[in-house]
């Protein structure tokens, strides 16, 4: 099946070399290799972290998908699950492990802490989503996600993913991507792009 | 509750806590060390579960609470000492009790008691230069709303506002007045490398040779989560090793502290989030004792089956996990996970989520057992559970390289166990026969006959194979359960949202698959705890990791630590 959308370009390839000949647009062929190994980094926060390892293990397998290859170094992974709540503690270091990912990277926040604080948001500890640090691809809702979401949310990357094009994706654009300013453990956390208004605050006061 | 005499011991400064709901008794903090002395060495609490404040604005005092026990079983036995607000020093405990060292840290760190004498007092679950001491009732965060939920923007009528909308950042943060980002110096991490001392050794031919400090974490794949180790080498052997937390600290208590009674319930899920029915279990407990209020039989029941049930696939998960971190990678733990799958599927059964099982009720439970339920259980414990066990006990036990990695490594000796206030399999892996469910029975684990799993030797074999004895006498606790449950109700009264709980103070604790799990509460008569604390055997069981590792090789630690079974979500809370 998926063959069949890879193979079928527009063009007539002749009978006699259908099976060992295939055009395919370039963009194509280049998501199809991207969504069947995406390589998530293995990397647990919190309680969704659990269901993970158990989508993981035998009974839901995400291997079927190309993700069996867990990566505990952000160099070698695609993908981060961020599974669990995001602290302000662990919000410098979050960054650091995005920055550290070679492009093309991809972020699915799992669970309702990693999309938004969840039960925790009101925590002086706590960062509503962790949309406020680094950018998301896929939101899975759940507290936490059963493993049957968080495979639906790893199908939605892959369509994503499919969707893509080599012209637009922001990775393969002229110049450097920027790293993301990496906040600062402060008298309470700081974004680096907040300083200006922080200092004006403080004038005021 | 235990009454002792201390007018002829102590003729001054130990008075009994004559408040109506509390008890224990209440030390002046200048008798504090020479009265916990006296108690471990003459009255024989050699065993202190639990340090913890509590800030009484209105009196503008602090109380530092402590609960011991001893180690042969027994009633705990309370002490406080109160001192005033604006000058809050207690001395620290850490010298007769050394279990005490990172709950004082925890104290200092969220209340800002000051524990003098504590050789190493930093902040631990929040990071050097936070802005105050969140759990101090004048204290308030970003996204303050009001001080008890449900909040008026919510309840009767909804007019939801999102908190980022009443933020001026946008964000939850908030600084303190006058504060100038530019001029910020972070406190980096000078404190924390700094307590590991330095260290220089000096070998036979006079070469002076510094040692090297080593990171790991906070995202590493064998700390379970987010925990972080410095340690302090010489060549690959450990001189000093720190573990640093709160990555996770999801201000749990501070959030408690605003929910009313049953709001909590949930949150209690997230704790060790393997075992949330262990965690409801001991929170139940703990108001069930403010309020005075009997479990019917039936409930008592499916209360049991639920808390073994969940001993059995945490201490799988456990095992599954501890044989990743020595290098077995993976394939125990499929073979643990699928019947951890097992346990899910009954939890998710009765309360309708596999992990978040919210299914205790104060005087009951949420709901009976569904039909069919019963039948599952029975298929589980009488037929595959023991058999699934014994494999894994034919599979791993006498595995050469697990035996070599574990056996006579990171040693604990029984005395060393009790002064660290070490708990549950860890305490019982060296020779300590203490379980709470025989020690100081709750619920109706006095029915049943089990033995408490001992192991002598305290080394990381011991706490690996000890996991497997508990999980063969929570099978036999099972099998009696299932067939003596009775019909009958399973919550006594109505169900109700809000409950009437007396003022007052109580600490409900259970053996949770990881150890002692306690709750400390004070009530205020109000519908939402004036305090809410945990005690979180995670947390304490890591004050003897350090000492632990001390004399091993670095590659030996995730050993350590995957022999500890710690869950971040408690840990950090």
């Amino acid at each position: 099946m998926e063959n069949q959308g890879l193979n079928s370009p527009g063009y007539e390839i002749p009978e006699e070399v259908q099976g060992s000949v295939a055009i395919t647009s370039i963009d194509r062929i280049y998501n199809w290799g991207r969504r069947s190994s995406v390589w998530p980094m293995m990397f647990g926060l919190a309680c969704c972290a659990i269901e993970m390892i158990a989508t993981a293990a035998g009974r839901y397998d995400f291997s079927r998908f190309g993700m069996e290859v867990m990566r505990p170094s952000p160099r070698q992974a695609d993908l981060m699950l961020v599974s669990g709540t995001v602290t302000k503690k662990m919000a410098p270091t979050i960054v650091r492990l995005y920055n550290q990912m070679p492009e093309p990277k991809y972020v699915v926040a799992m669970g309702a802490c990693a999309s938004g604080g969840g039960p925790f948001k009101e925590g002086y500890n706590v960062v509503s989503g962790v949309d406020k640090l680094i950018p998301v691809d896929v939101y899975i809702p759940g507290c936490p996600p059963t493993p049957q979401a968080l495979i639906n949310g790893l199908i939605k990357l892959q369509e994503k993913i499919d969707g893509q094009s080599i012209k637009s994706v922001r990775w393969y654009q002229k110049g450097d991507l920027a790293a993301i300013p990496m906040p600062i453990l402060g008298p309470d956390l700081i974004y680096q792009e907040q300083i200006p208004a922080i200092k004006e605050a403080s004038k005021e006061a | 509750m235990t009454t002792l005499d201390f007018s002829t011991r102590f003729p001054e400064g130990v008075v009994a806590d004559e408040r109506e709901g509390y008890e224990g008794y209440i030390i002046a903090a200048d008798k504090l060390v020479e009265f916990a002395t006296t108690l471990r060495d003459e009255y024989g609490y050699d065993y202190l579960s639990s340090v913890t404040g509590v800030d009484y604005i209105a009196e503008e005092t602090f109380e530092v609470v402590y609960h011991a026990y001893k180690t042969i079983g027994g009633a705990e036995l309370v002490f406080k000492v109160q001192v005033a607000r604006d000058k809050a020093e207690v001395p620290s405990l850490t010298d007769v009790y050394p279990g005490a060292d990172f709950q004082e840290r925890e104290a200092w760190d969220l209340l800002g008691i000051k524990f003098t004498g504590h050789p190493d007092l930093r902040r631990i679950l929040l990071w050097e230069g936070f802005n105050g001491h969140p759990l101090r009732k004048d204290w308030q965060e970003a996204y303050y709303e009001a001080d008890i939920k449900p909040f008026k923007s919510r309840w009767p009528k909804p007019e939801y506002a999102r908190a980022e909308a009443r933020n001026p950042y946008g964000a939850n943060v908030k600084y303190p007045e006058k504060f100038d980002p530019e001029k910020w110096v972070p406190e980096g991490e000078d404190a924390l490398y700094g307590s590991l001392a330095k260290y220089e050794t000096t070998d036979d031919d006079g070469l002076k040779t510094d040692h090297l400090t080593v990171n790991l974490g906070p995202q590493h794949p064998s700390t379970h989560g987010v925990f972080r180790i410095a340690a302090k080498l010489d060549g690959e052997t450990i001189l000093n090793l720190k573990p640093v937390m709160g990555y996770l600290h999801r201000n749990h208590e501070k959030i408690g502290e605003r929910n009313t009674y049953l709001q909590n319930m949930p949150f209690t899920d997230r704790l060790d989030y393997l075992s949330s029915m262990s965690n409801n279990f001991g929170y139940a407990l703990a108001v069930e004792k403010l309020i005075g209020i009997e479990v019917p039989e039936r409930a008592e029941y499916i209360r049991v089956i639920m808390a073994e049930l969940t001993r059995i696939q945490n201490h799988l998960f456990a095992i599954g996990m501890f044989l990743n971190d020595i290098g077995a990678f993976f394939t125990p733990s499929l073979y643990a996970i699928e019947e951890r799958e097992l346990v899910l599927d009954i939890f998710e059964m009765v309360s309708g989520s596999r992990m978040m099982c919210n299914y205790f009720r104060f005087g009951g439970l949420a709901r009976d057992l569904p039909a069919g339920s019963l039948q599952k259980i029975k298929d589980l414990v009488f037929d595959r559970l023991p058999r699934k066990t014994d494999e894994m006990d034919r599979f791993l036990s006498e595995n050469e390289i697990l035996r070599s990695r574990c056996v006579g490594q990171g040693l604990l000796s029984a005395e060393d166990a009790i002064k660290y206030s070490a708990a549950g399999p860890v305490l019982r892996a060296s020779g300590v026969p203490y379980d709470i469910r025989r020690a100081a029975p709750y619920s109706i684990y006095d029915r049943f006959d089990f033995n408490v799993a001992l192991r002598y030797n305290g080394d990381i074999y011991d706490r690996y194979i000890i996991r497997l004895d508990e999980i063969r006498e929570s099978i036999k606790i099972l099998q009696q359960a299932v067939e003596q449950i009775p019909e009958g109700e399973i919550q006594t009264g109505k169900p109700r949202y809000q409950m009437k709980v007396p003022a007052g103070e109580s600490y409900g604790r259970v053996e949770g698959p990881k150890g002692e799990l306690g709750f400390y509460l004070v009530s205020d008569g109000k519908g939402n705890p004036y305090r809410y604390h945990v005690r979180a055997p995670s947390f304490i069981n890591l004050t003897a990791f350090g000492p632990m590792c001390k004399g091993l090789k670095i590659a030996d630690v995730v050993a350590v630590l995957g022999s500890i079974d710690i869950v971040l979500g408690e840990t950090d809370r």
